[in-house]
């Protein structure tokens, strides 16, 4: 079954389910005007929706429905026994019509015109009892109980007795679904009484009996799997995260302690635990394209309805997130997908008028990243305009002209997502009414995520959104201020920054009119003081005794909440810890600078910050950001070129740098723990052995104090590069410009305007683990001229970092792909290479399936592809032959992959 | 006169007045449960504090009352209550006995009261030496405008 059809079979179910219950109490209670806002909310979607599926007949009744409970709600009417039973009736009329279309898939014939005629009746001024004779109480046979009076039973089941009755008369008819709502609605067993005036309907009841049947085959499509209520999963993700913590309390004790009979069953809980962690963490994830599948749909009717041509791209619709996330991001999405489609992309004459293809194209893009997942929503239409934001901005009154000019464009962008605020010259249905982007803004930073907006005017805008991957436990960093530990969430942190207020250290704070700032490499960083926005400390004695005795140090995190980033002055740093987010009491919730509190390993209660709340408290400084926000908006866009890089300084002065993606952690051994195995150092290391290296030999280390480490990791192997110092952070291009002699080094390459040495990470992999790749260097090629372009596919980005500046230093212009599906999107675009390089073990697609794919179309069809692959059987060789490798390699056989690669290309040259 | 009309009460004493709370609204009584305090809070949220896994808001109630800070506060007592789903600690100065009172003896407040016991009191009973003012917890913690709790 389609499964548009099967998602709306189910929800609406729900819906009825939901209808049903609150309708009887609302008749209970006809001032609840909640309920009946409720209630016509439902009808109204089931409504909807079904015009949009194409259900006219059904359409037909749930419009004869709204009307009445439209005419409730505008107390046009009062809601009587009768006027109660007559929608119940409708939405049985809606059940039953459900049910033959879950069996079908089709609408079935006839109508129900008697039925809307009575509705209509009822709406539009004819007295209801005369159209509706209620009938008199009366016994009912088994089987012919109606699933509203069910629904009413189940609510006001005070007494096991009548509980039984209709347990006796229909056993497991009561779906799931009308369970949770029965559970929602009823609030208080007080408040519900058995409602009598719930009565048979008017039907025959012959008819009746049928009905019954095939409601009780409803559930067949939710029978496969279980609808397990969100919040039950949410109960018990929070019980899990407190077995976490209490997990983590019990390791810190047993640390200490030599062995002792609780270390086994303690390594097994241990091990239960987080699987269990996993596990429920997975009950949790859904694939993005559940919250995508109705847009392509929606697009298409706008194209229709606003005579535009759309193209909506959408890529990575299997990124799984949380499916609470999920839930809360659906209809901002849709929202900005419409946004786009109305506000964004102009009318097909208006495109080509100024040069761009007739379709409008909407890309829908969402990958992981870190912590996170990103989604992407661009369009390539005809970019905000900033001189009609500010007309509407002035017009708003929400800033005055002479602000505006100080402004930059992103401030200026930024405004959309004000409340109130819509560009759109006339309100058209589609959008423009004025209730946006805020909402859109409002709902992600709920769930704690950011918005990001670019624009260039003529060529489209890019909304980036980046949101958590759930929501249940994060990572936060644990600060300390004025004696108070707080918590910030790791997600927003940036980087931590150690800051005087003399000149001991490199950094310093200094002061603009009293306001505190941070000369941050190469831009200026404006900070906001904890304690002055918690007002923890006020007595002016206690602020001059600030600056004398903790003058010396303080710690600044660097947050970044959107586009915009500053920094937070706290008196100290602990360590990081998974925390389990709670709801902060409904007392504190005008509080919006704590986004909730948990309590930490040790027992004690602490807040968790909400970096957004202080980016707002800090408002000033957001007007004053302008700098930094832009220049962070340019290195978003130009981000794609550089690489991040960690630089350091091992043997001589020249700066050492390796790409820091390949970094797993930087760690401080205590020299004093360092060990000998075999000859070589090693150090224990989260309860194992870890080698340690240096690049060269002769290189120094320290006898005693502290040593960085840089760490590095595949899988479970893990090694230890000892360096002398860590330098910094850097992104830059890596143009790997001389290539080196010496083991060890990939070549030199300019960064910051100085020569570095980029160190080559296989080799010290395999120094320490002589089995993964040969020793030898890797010469590059005879290259004549133009570089040759290889596609490197591979999911393990571990790998696709160490054969990027390998297979660059070998002279080779090298693009990557993580898949084969991401590779063939390249194809698609139009993009060539010389030669492929391929993983066989892939998500999505594998090798073979990625071969076969490119020898069956003729656009890649002349590219060799050599299979790179950790797994070298025979039957596999044979396999790749078959599917159109041209060679097929051991993924960790450097040198192999080099002659293979010059030898293919050869080939192929001289075959051409 | 019948037994239905009883009503058990726990007491507590604040500044030497006498306060009943019943009976089955109590959860807990805790004795020096170290208090994490919130900044820019309402003052009469002392801070929150971690009861068995729970986090439990803090309401100093001599603040709620305007009454002078207790100067040894180490032999704070708290009462734990809930709210609407939401536990809270009550910060008292001393829990006393159980009574068993009799709904018809409760006397309407006083008019001339403070305005913020007059909220608070839902009547009060003349015990043999002393009085008692029956606290309503619902109006108790609705301050700080927050409509959720509005009775």
């Amino acid at each position: 079954m389609d499964d548009l059809l099967s998602e709306f079979l189910t929800e609406t179910n729900e819906n009825i389910g939901i209808v049903d219950a609150s309708i009887v109490v609302l008749e209970q209670d006809p001032s609840d005007e909640s309920q009946i806002d409720n209630i016509f909310r439902l009808v109204h979607t089931i409504k909807g929706t079904c015009g949009f599926l194409g259900l006219p007949r059904l359409e037909a009744v749930a419009h004869a429905g709204e009307n009445v409970l439209g005419k409730i709600r505008d107390k046009e009417l009062t809601v009587t026994a009768d006027v109660v039973t007559l929608i119940l009736e409708a939405m049985d009329a809606i059940k039953d019509i459900l049910a033959t279309i879950e069996e079908t898939e089709e609408e079935p014939a006839g109508n129900d015109a008697d039925l809307i005629a009575r509705l209509n009746d009822v709406a539009f001024g004819e007295a209801p009892q005369e159209a509706t004779p209620v009938p008199e109480q009366e016994e009912l046979p088994p089987g012919k109980v109606s699933e509203a009076e069910l629904e009413a039973a189940f609510q006001a089941a005070e007494g096991p007795d009548e509980d039984l009755a209709e347990e006796g008369l229909r056993p497991g008819e009561v779906s799931e679904a009308e369970l949770e709502a029965a559970f929602e609605a009823a609030e208080g067993p007080d408040e519900i009484v058995v409602p009598a005036e719930v009565k048979q309907e008017e039907a025959p009841l012959e008819e009746k009996k049928p009905a019954a049947e095939k409601t009780s085959k409803e559930s067949s499509i939710a029978n496969q799997s279980i609808r397990v209520n969100v919040q039950m999963l949410e109960n018990l993700m929070t019980m899990v995260s407190e077995l976490v913590l209490t997990r983590n309390q019990l390791l810190q004790m047993v640390r200490g302690m030599d062995d002792n009979e609780f270390t086994v069953p303690l390594q097994r809980l241990s091990h239960v635990t987080t699987e269990l962690q996993e596990g429920l963490m997975k009950t949790r994830m859904q694939p993005i394209g559940n919250a995508w599948s109705k847009l392509p749909r929606i697009v298409r009717d706008l194209s229709h309805e606003l005579g535009k041509k759309i193209d909506l791209v959408m890529h990575g619709a299997e990124t799984e997130l949380d499916r609470q996330v999920l839930e809360l991001i659906k209809d901002p999405l849709t929202h900005m997908v419409r946004n786009s489609a109305d506000h964004g992309l102009e009318m097909p004459e208006d495109r080509v008028a100024s040069g761009k293809q007739q379709t409008g194209k909407i890309v829908l893009e969402a990958f992981h990243e870190g912590g996170h997942i990103i989604i992407k929503i661009t369009d390539d239409g005809r970019g905000l305009n900033s001189e009609k934001i500010k007309k509407k901005v002035v017009e708003s009154g929400l800033a005055s002209e002479a602000e505006l000019e100080g402004m930059s464009k992103q401030q200026i962008h930024n405004f959309i997502m004000r409340a109130g605020f819509s560009t759109a010259e006339k309100v058209t249905n589609v959008s423009g009414r004025g209730v946006g982007m805020d909402v859109v803004r409002s709902n992600i930073e709920k769930i704690g995520g950011t918005i990001a907006l670019t624009s260039e005017e003529g060529e489209g805008s890019t909304f980036t959104i980046k949101i958590p991957l759930t929501l249940a436990i994060v990572s936060a960093l644990i600060v300390e201020c004025c004696g108070e530990r707080f918590a910030v969430p790791q997600t927003s942190v940036v980087e931590l920054v150690r800051a005087s207020t003399n000149n001991n250290s490199n950094h310093t704070i200094e002061m603009i009119n009293g306001s505190p700032v941070l000369r941050l490499r190469d831009h200026l960083l404006p900070l906001v003081h904890l304690n002055e926005i918690m007002r923890l400390e006020t007595a002016a004695d206690e602020v001059a005794d600030r600056s004398e005795v903790k003058g010396s140090e303080e710690f600044i995190i660097v947050i970044q909440v959107a586009n915009y980033v500053f920094g937070i002055v706290v008196d100290r740093v602990f360590d990081t810890e998974e925390i389990v987010v709670k709801p902060i009491a409904p007392i504190l919730k005008n509080l919006s600078i704590f986004s909730g509190n948990t309590i930490l390993g040790d027992g004690s209660v602490i807040m968790i910050l909400d970096p957004n709340g202080i980016a707002a408290m800090s408002g000033d400084a957001v007007v004053n950001s302008d700098g930094s926000s832009k220049e962070e908006a340019s290195q978003a866009q130009t981000q794609d070129e550089k690489i991040a890089l960690l630089v350091f300084r091992a043997g001589g002065k020249d700066p050492k740098a390796v790409p820091l993606s390949l970094v797993a952690r930087l760690e401080e051994i205590d020299v004093g723990t360092i060990e000998e195995a075999n000859g070589k150092k090693v150090v224990q290391y989260r309860g194992q052995l870890m080698p340690l290296t240096t690049i060269e030999d002769d290189i120094e280390v320290k006898e005693e104090g502290r040593q960085p480490v840089l760490v590095f990791s595949d899988q479970d192997r893990t090694m230890g590069l000892m360096v002398e110092e860590i330098v910094d952070i850097v992104e830059d291009r890596l143009d790997v410009e001389m290539i080196s002699e010496r083991d060890g080094y990939v070549g030199s390459a300019v960064i910051r305007e100085k020569a570095t040495d980029i160190i080559d990470v296989g080799y010290c992999l395999s120094k320490c683990f002589g089995s993964w790749f040969g020793d030898s260097e890797t010469r590059p090629f005879g290259h004549n001229g133009e570089k040759q372009k290889i596609l490197l596919v591979d999911d393990s980005p571990f790998f696709r970092n160490m054969l990027v500046p390998l297979l660059k230093t070998a002279g080779y212009d090298v693009s990557t792909a993580e898949n084969g599906v991401e590779a063939l999107q390249k194809r698609d675009t139009g993009e060539t290479f010389d030669i492929i390089i391929s993983d066989i073990e892939m998500p999505e697609m594998d090798g073979f399936a990625f071969a076969e794919e490119i020898k069956g179309d003729d656009r890649w069809n002349e590219t060799p592809i050599v299979a790179l692959s950790s797994h070298t059987t025979p039957g596999d060789f044979d396999r790749g032959r078959a599917v159109g490798f041209s060679d097929y390699i051991a993924k960790f056989d450097r040198d192999s992959l080099m002659s293979a690669l010059s030898q293919t290309l050869k080939e192929c040259g001289s075959a051409k | 006169m019948t037994v239905s009309n009883m009503q058990d009460y726990v007491t507590v004493s604040i500044a030497d007045q006498l306060f009943g709370i019943p009976v089955l609204e109590v959860h807990d009584v805790l004795r020096g449960l170290s208090l994490t305090k919130i900044p820019l809070a309402p003052p009469e949220v002392a801070g929150a504090l971690n009861l068995r896994g729970r986090i439990v808001t803090a309401i100093d109630v001599r603040k709620r009352l305007d009454l002078p800070e207790l100067e040894e506060d180490e032999n704070c007592m708290s009462i734990v209550v809930e709210h609407q789903g939401e536990p809270y600690s009550l910060m008292i100065d001393n829990v006393g006995e159980v009574l068993s009172l009799d709904l018809n003896e409760l006397q309407p407040t006083p008019v001339t009261l403070n305005s913020r016991w007059k909220e608070i009191s839902g009547g009060v009973y003349r015990l043999e030496n002393k009085l008692l003012v029956l606290m309503q917890i619902e109006q108790l913690l609705s301050f700080a405008d927050n409509s959720t709790i509005a009775a």
